[in-house]
Parts: structure tokens; C-alpha cells; sequence
């Protein structure tokens, strides 16, 4: 019988012996990406693996958590759980979730290919292997977690379909595209680096935490199921940064410049988290202003300090992530209530008690500015009349978020900032997008602005009904205030089901 | 920051004006009235008088808030593209330096939304 190998050796022999070096083809010809950045490596061997992890014992690991992942979800199912979440709004967070992020697991999966097929190293070509089938197993997991939910709730039908049309998902979307688009550097950087490992925190926290306090042990599960991928994934993203910054001193500008570009367009992205956790959850975990305080301004600013020596400070137009943070989830769920009839789920105005908790979390801000509109909608609401915006909003060219953000020093002003590029007017939500634009203007001219496609008439016709139809979107329950949904309908009928049972026995 | 778009790679515009059939984009905001979220976009002819602006856009974006029936237009102070501007309700938007994609704001003094907190 062959001798066992020990760790240190099936680790050469697994990973690193895996490489050749060309003898039929110019390297350049192989990895012809490699230069276009301007990042330079002389040695890709002192790439650094943490984790030390091995395909075969990757696929048992993996494994070993799917066995567990789908015997909970089963038990989920079988149980009915779902009568079991807070009320039937929290379900709204989750439709969020799949149409929103779920798809950019499956963009993660495509772009970590991609960069592992650039990479000359063999110690990141394994390394961005793993990610790319974690990212489609999260995918999956997910879609077969959520699956449940589409049997009872609205807006679950057709979700790829809707985070390519929908007018708040070119957000995410473009996000994405945006990274796919870019050079492999600049795709890791922003990818592992700038959201896996500034910002995660701020994306899965809310989301699996908001899970578990509102009861809905599958999506909990399937979080549990991601979190040691989501570990290797940050530690990839921080190897990732230095190993650049140790290769040459040139790569120091053009990686800070990428940081502060992906710093903000990872932030704006998280306005969609915002509002989910102040005004989503029935059962709140922390307000989106703790959650920026201690995820961003504290470990962020700790990692940033970390890093000073190699020359890296902290993201530009940070500040002004702070200055906004006690407006941000107010602004943002305004603008899926005033457009709540073109979203792909329900919107609503939050209760006495729950104004007396953002009230007493944002004590600087929300009486002051946001009770009195808030007040407003919900005695229309009460009236039987909601409020709809009957307009389309101005987007900005960059993050495509409607123009809703303030300027930093004044929240009843709309901050407005412009460019002009070859005679055409350009508009942004900040300086932080303005800056972005103005860095790469052929690459932002391209925006697929949902609002402005609506008018050039690729998206289905001139009306609302028709642009969601082309949507998918079922009009009347998929974007419905839920005080007038069929899922809050159902979830009276359902509850006062359970009830009577519960008396029976 | 660096920018690492290949050289000589052009992109092509989406939102020349040219795509909307013959209408242009211009940008609106009411000004102090944050309970409409966002700037409002509107294709419009450019050789539409500014009086659609007043008499057709406008009511029909933020009739629904309890202000719009103070609205006085002699009151009202404009900006086209971060200048001061004066309307001439008959004039052509193009011919009153109205381009597409323009940004026009309006605030009437004393009209500072619900409450007068901006909403």
C-alpha cells in the first residue's frame, strides 16, 4: 500500500504542482490580461494560501454542510415554518434577498472563473476555483431555501428574469456588470476586497440576523451553510490587497484608486440593506446607524489603520457615508413607497410603536424630517387612498439609484452633480459617483438607465402596466401596499387557521 | 484614482437625444418637498412653450401634496443648471437654453413642505 502523504506534501501536490510553465505559447499570449491594468507582479509564488485547502478535502466539507442545509430545509417544509416568521412583511426582506443579491452569487460564481483563468499563479488559480463553485453553491442553496417561500407569497416567480429588468435591480446589477467589465485586478479588488471584506459584514449581518430574530430558521440555515466560505472569502480579499501592495510600489495609486471607487459603489449599493433593516424587519436588530458605526467606522477604520503601512488610507468621501447615515434607510424606503406599485415587493408605512423606535434610534433626524411625511402617507393609506408617485425618477449615471441623497450638510437639499463629456450632460447622486464617472467616462456612458430605456421604449411599452408586465410582475399583488395585499390577506386567513387549531387541541 | 479603460476604447452613449423620438429629457425638482423622493425625469418636445411645464408637468407630479395649492408661479425662484433663470412661459424650451437632460429646480419662498420640515 502507497505511503500516506502527509499534509505539507498533499498540499505541493495538490496545488502548486499543478502549474507548468508554457513551452508552446508566449506567456503574454496565455494570460493576456496581465498587463492591462498596470499592476505589476514579478512573482506570483509568493501568493499565500491561508487556508491550505485542498479540492478533496473542499468537496467534503462542502458536502458535509449540504447534507445538513437540505435536511433542515426539508424539516422546514414539512413543518410549515413559514406560518411561523413575525408577519408576513418580514417575507418582503427575502424577496429583497433573491432578487437582489442572489443573482450577484451567481455573478460572483462567473467572475471568480474568469479572474482564476487570468491569473498566471497557481496559487490563485485554486484559490478563485473554490470561491467560483462556493458562489454557485450559495446560489443554489439559496433558490432551493427561498423555493418554500414561492409556494405561499407573492413576488418569489421569476427572479433572474426581474434582476434583469426591474428599475431598482440595474442597481445590483450594474454593480456587478460593472466589476465583471473591469480588468481581473480590479474585479478581485473589488469583489474580495472592497465588499467581501470591507463591507460583508453589512450585507449578511442584517440579513441573517433579521432572519433569526423574525423566525425564519431556513434562510438562518442557509447562512450558517455560507459563513466559513464567506470567511476564506475575506481572508482572500485581504491576502489579495497586500500581496498587491508587497508585489511593486506602482501598484500603490491605481489600488487606492480602486478602493475609493469600490468603497462607494459597495456603499451605495447597501442603501437597499438600509432600509431593510429599519423599516423591513418586523423585529429589528440594530438600526443601520449602529450597524455603519460598528461595521464601517470602527473595524473598517481598524483595518484601514492596518493597512497605512503600505501607504492605503481610508476610502475617499468616507465622511460623507457617516454624515448620511442618519438619513439613509429614511430616504431610501421613501422611494420604494413613492414607487412601491413598480417593485417586486410590498411597501408599507411603519406603525406608531415602530416610529417610536426610529424615533429613539435616530433622535437627531426622523421627527424633524421624516415623521411628518411618513404620517402623512399612512393617514392616505388609512383613508384607503395610498400615496403613488405618479412620475419616473432622475437617476443618477453612475450607481443608478434614484436622486434621492441629500447633500452632506443639508438634508432637505437634493445633492446634484454634473459633468459634461463630448457635449452630453451627465448627472450624479455624490461626488463620490461623480468621481467614478469622470475616471472612466467611456465605460459610464453606457448606463442602462432604467428610466431613460422606459422612454426610448425598450421596455415593453409607455405605461406603467405594460413596463410591469414586462417586468413579470403581477400588478395588484406582486407590488401591492401590503396593508392592500393578498399576502397580508392570506396571512390574516392562515394565522386565524393556525389559531383555531391550536384551540382544538 | 487611475483609470484603466484601454486606451483608444470609445464606449457608446445610451441617452443621446436622438433616442427618444424626437423628445428630449429635462430633470425637475420642487424644491423643500423631500415626500416626492427624487428629482422627477420627463421627456418632453423641445419646442414645447415652458408653459407645459407649469400647466400640464408639475400639477400632475405634486398636485397630491397639501402646499400645491399655494403654489404662486409670479413667486416662485428658478435655477436651470445651477444658474438663476427666469421662465417665459411662451418661449420654447430650446429656445430659452433648455437642453436635454437639463436640470430645472423651483422653490417658492414660505412653501417648505409638511410641517415645514422639507417633507
Amino acid at each position: 500500500m502507497a505511503k500516506k502523504l502527509n499534509l505539507r506534501d498533499k498540499y505541493a501536490l495538490m496545488t502548486r504542482d499543478l502549474s507548468w510553465d508554457p513551452s508552446y505559447q508566449p506567456f503574454e499570449k496565455l494570460f493576456p490580461q496581465m498587463e492591462m491594468e498596470g499592476i505589476k507582479i514579478d512573482d506570483w509564488s509568493k501568493w499565500e494560501d491561508p487556508f491550505r485547502l485542498t479540492m478533496d478535502a473542499y468537496w467534503k466539507y462542502q458536502a458535509e454542510k449540504e447534507r445538513k442545509l437540505y435536511s433542515i430545509i426539508d424539516a422546514f417544509a414539512q413543518n410549515n415554518a413559514h406560518l411561523n416568521v413575525t408577519d408576513a412583511r418580514y417575507v418582503n426582506a427575502i424577496k429583497l434577498f433573491l432578487t437582489g443579491v442572489s443573482p450577484l452569487e451567481y455573478q460572483a460564481h462567473r467572475g471568480f472563473a474568469m479572474v482564476g483563468r487570468q491569473f498566471p499563479g497557481v496559487g490563485a488559480q485554486v484559490a478563485c476555483q473554490m470561491q467560483s463553485v462556493d458562489e454557485l453553491r450559495h446560489v443554489q442553496t439559496q433558490i432551493h431555501t427561498m423555493s418554500h417561500y414561492n409556494k405561499y407569497f407573492n413576488g418569489f416567480h421569476d427572479w433572474s428574469h426581474m434582476h434583469d429588468r426591474v428599475w431598482y435591480l440595474s442597481v445590483p446589477k450594474s454593480f456587478f456588470d460593472d466589476a465583471m467589465t473591469a480588468g481581473p485586478f480590479e474585479f478581485i479588488t473589488a469583489i474580495s476586497f472592497s465588499f467581501e471584506y470591507v463591507l460583508t459584514n453589512l450585507l449578511f449581518m442584517p440579513f441573517m440576523s433579521g432572519a433569526a430574530y423574525n423566525g425564519d430558521m431556513a434562510t438562518v440555515t442557509f447562512g450558517f451553510s455560507a459563513q466559513s466560505d464567506e470567511s476564506r472569502h475575506m481572508t482572500l480579499g485581504l491576502e489579495v490587497i497586500k500581496f498587491m501592495l508587497e508585489a511593486h510600489p506602482d501598484n500603490l495609486p491605481i489600488i487606492q484608486g480602486w478602493i475609493d471607487k469600490w468603497f462607494w459603489r459597495g456603499y451605495r449599493l447597501l442603501s437597499l440593506v438600509s432600509m431593510m433593516m429599519d423599516y423591513m424587519l418586523p423585529k429589528r436588530v440594530m438600526s443601520w446607524k449602529e450597524a455603519w458605526d460598528m461595521y464601517f467606522v470602527q473595524n473598517g477604520g481598524a483595518l484601514f489603520e492596518d493597512l497605512a503601512r503600505y501607504g492605503v488610507r481610508m476610502p475617499k468621501h468616507w465622511e460623507v457615508s457617516v454624515k448620511e447615515a442618519d438619513r439613509l434607510s429614511h430616504e431610501t424606503w421613501n422611494v420604494f413607497y413613492n414607487y412601491g406599485h413598480a417593485a417586486a415587493f410590498n411597501s408599507w408605512m411603519p406603525s406608531e410603536e415602530e416610529m417610536e423606535w426610529l424615533s429613539a434610534k435616530y433622535p437627531e433626524t426622523f421627527d424633524k424630517y421624516y415623521r411628518p411625511r411618513f404620517t402623512f402617507f399612512r393617514n392616505l393609506e388609512e383613508q384607503g387612498k395610498p400615496f403613488s408617485n405618479p412620475t419616473l425618477p432622475m437617476l443618477c449615471q453612475t450607481c443608478q439609484v434614484p436622486m434621492f441623497y441629500t447633500e452632506p450638510d443639508d438634508p432637505t437639499t437634493v445633492c446634484f452633480r454634473a459633468s459634461e463629456y463630448k457635449g452630453d450632460h451627465y448627472h450624479f447622486c455624490s461626488d463620490g459617483c461623480k468621481d467614478i464617472f469622470d475616471n472612466e467616462p467611456e465605460k459610464y456612458v453606457q448606463s442602462w438607465l432604467p428610466v431613460h430605456q422606459i422612454y426610448q421604449g425598450n421596455c415593453g411599452g409607455a405605461t406603467v402596466p405594460e413596463v410591469l408586465e414586462w417586468y413579470h410582475l403581477v400588478d395588484g399583488a406582486d407590488n401591492a401596499k401590503y396593508p392592500f395585499s393578498p399576502d397580508y390577506e392570506n396571512w390574516k386567513k392562515w394565522k386565524g387557521q393556525v389559531a383555531k387549531e391550536d384551540d382544538a387541541a | 484614482m487611475s483609470n484603466t479603460t484601454p486606451a483608444g476604447y470609445e464606449g457608446t452613449p445610451l441617452d443621446k437625444v436622438e433616442n427618444f423620438h424626437g423628445n428630449q429629457l429635462i430633470y425637475l425638482d420642487w424644491e423643500k418637498h423631500r415626500m416626492f423622493c427624487s428629482p422627477i425625469c420627463v421627456p418632453v418636445p423641445p419646442d414645447a412653450p415652458f408653459g407645459i411645464v407649469c400647466d400640464d408637468i408639475t400639477p400632475n407630479a405634486y398636485g397630491e401634496h397639501p402646499d400645491w395649492q399655494h403654489i404662486d408661479w409670479s413667486e416662485v425662484q428658478w435655477t436651470l443648471d445651477d444658474e438663476p433663470f427666469q421662465p417665459d412661459m411662451d418661449k420654447s424650451l430650446k429656445d430659452q437654453g433648455i437642453h436635454h437632460k437639463s436640470v430645472l429646480r423651483f422653490y417658492q419662498p414660505g412653501l417648505d413642505g409638511l410641517e415645514g420640515t422639507g417633507g
